[in-house]
């Protein structure tokens, strides 16, 4: 029981590290957020834009990018409040336009997928993170876990950031 | 005595999440309650709750009916317009978690009327659309 427990405390470790190596901070998983925020779309992380984004995204959540996402008051201020304590910072994760595509960080990411790929049908807009990424649980996502969709070829370039 | 602390928490665990829980039928009663109270007598109709699922009503461009996102088969699969994002069938037939929690179901209601009716649903609406569901699509 006791070594089942070392090996599953060390497993976590080497992952804690592996994430830290690759330059991301690990997010704290929130239920609430989770399950309301992935219910329409990905539950986009909270280190992708600033607190000041978040609280505007937050406080509009009737005209939500053309959709009416509102919640119950309650459940809209935990999710505010995790979003704004696990927030970015720093320009390149702030957006006027407040959508994370916007970001320069997000497009410095994705500055080798050219225009006509992000119209693929399987892929229809660059928000639906999903379509590449498939494993969109527990951020920093792994390169590891992109599989471009049928057509679409991707070569990583080792730039985990 | 360890044991029966587990017990207890898990029965308490259990009282707490069925608070909200709900079943579909129940939720008809609750809005047909609701209704009555200015329409006396009122009844919940599956075909009434079926022409509001597929009516265009014009609001919206992307979702001028329920039927956008949702098809017009309730035991199908929908796709959001927007995201792509894949919709759980309507029906408690084919999808046992529709309708069971009265703050899902709410706020739902909420969201979807308000975009695609352009107003919030009345309670008759509402008993009258799950009415449908349970009833429709066979």
């Amino acid at each position: 029981m006791k070594r089942v427990a070392i090996a599953l405390a060390m497993l976590l470790g080497m992952q804690l590290a592996h994430a830290e190596e690759r330059g991301g901070k690990r997010i704290p998983p929130d239920a609430t957020w989770e399950k309301e925020c992935s219910s329409c779309h990905v539950a986009y992380p909270p280190n992708l834009l600033t607190a000041d984004d978040w609280k505007k995204v937050m406080g509009s959540l009737d005209k939500h990018f053309g959709s009416n996402a509102e919640l119950e008051a309650k459940d809209r201020k935990s999710i505010e409040d995790y979003l704004v304590r696990n927030a970015g910072s720093g320009t390149r994760h702030s957006s006027s336009t407040l959508r994370i595509t916007d970001t320069s960080w997000f497009k410095r990411e994705h500055r080798d997928i050219s225009p006509k790929e992000w119209v693929h049908p399987e892929v229809k807009s660059p928000s639906n993170c999903n379509a590449c990424h498939k494993i969109v649980t527990g951020y920093p996502w792994s390169e590891h876990d992109i599989h471009m969709p049928r057509g679409i070829r991707w070569e990583g370039d080792g730039d985990d950031d | 005595m360890k044991a029966r602390k587990l017990c207890l928490t898990l029965l308490l665990l259990g009282a707490a999440s069925s608070a909200l829980a709900a079943t579909p039928q129940e939720l008809v009663d609750k809005y047909t309650a609701e209704a009555a109270t200015s329409a006396p007598g009122f009844r919940p109709s599956a075909e009434r709750g079926q022409a509001l699922f597929t009516k265009e009503w014009g609001v919206s461009a992307a979702m001028p009916a329920c039927t956008a996102c949702h098809t017009k088969d309730i035991r199908a699969s929908g796709k959001h317009v927007k995201t792509g994002k894949v919709i759980e069938p309507l029906s408690p037939a084919v999808n046992a978690e529709r309708f069971t929690s009265e703050k899902n179901v709410a706020k739902w209601f909420k969201r979807n009327c308000t975009e695609v009716v352009g107003r919030e649903c009345t309670a008759a609406e509402k008993a009258d659309f799950i009415q449908f569901v349970m009833q429709g699509g066979k």
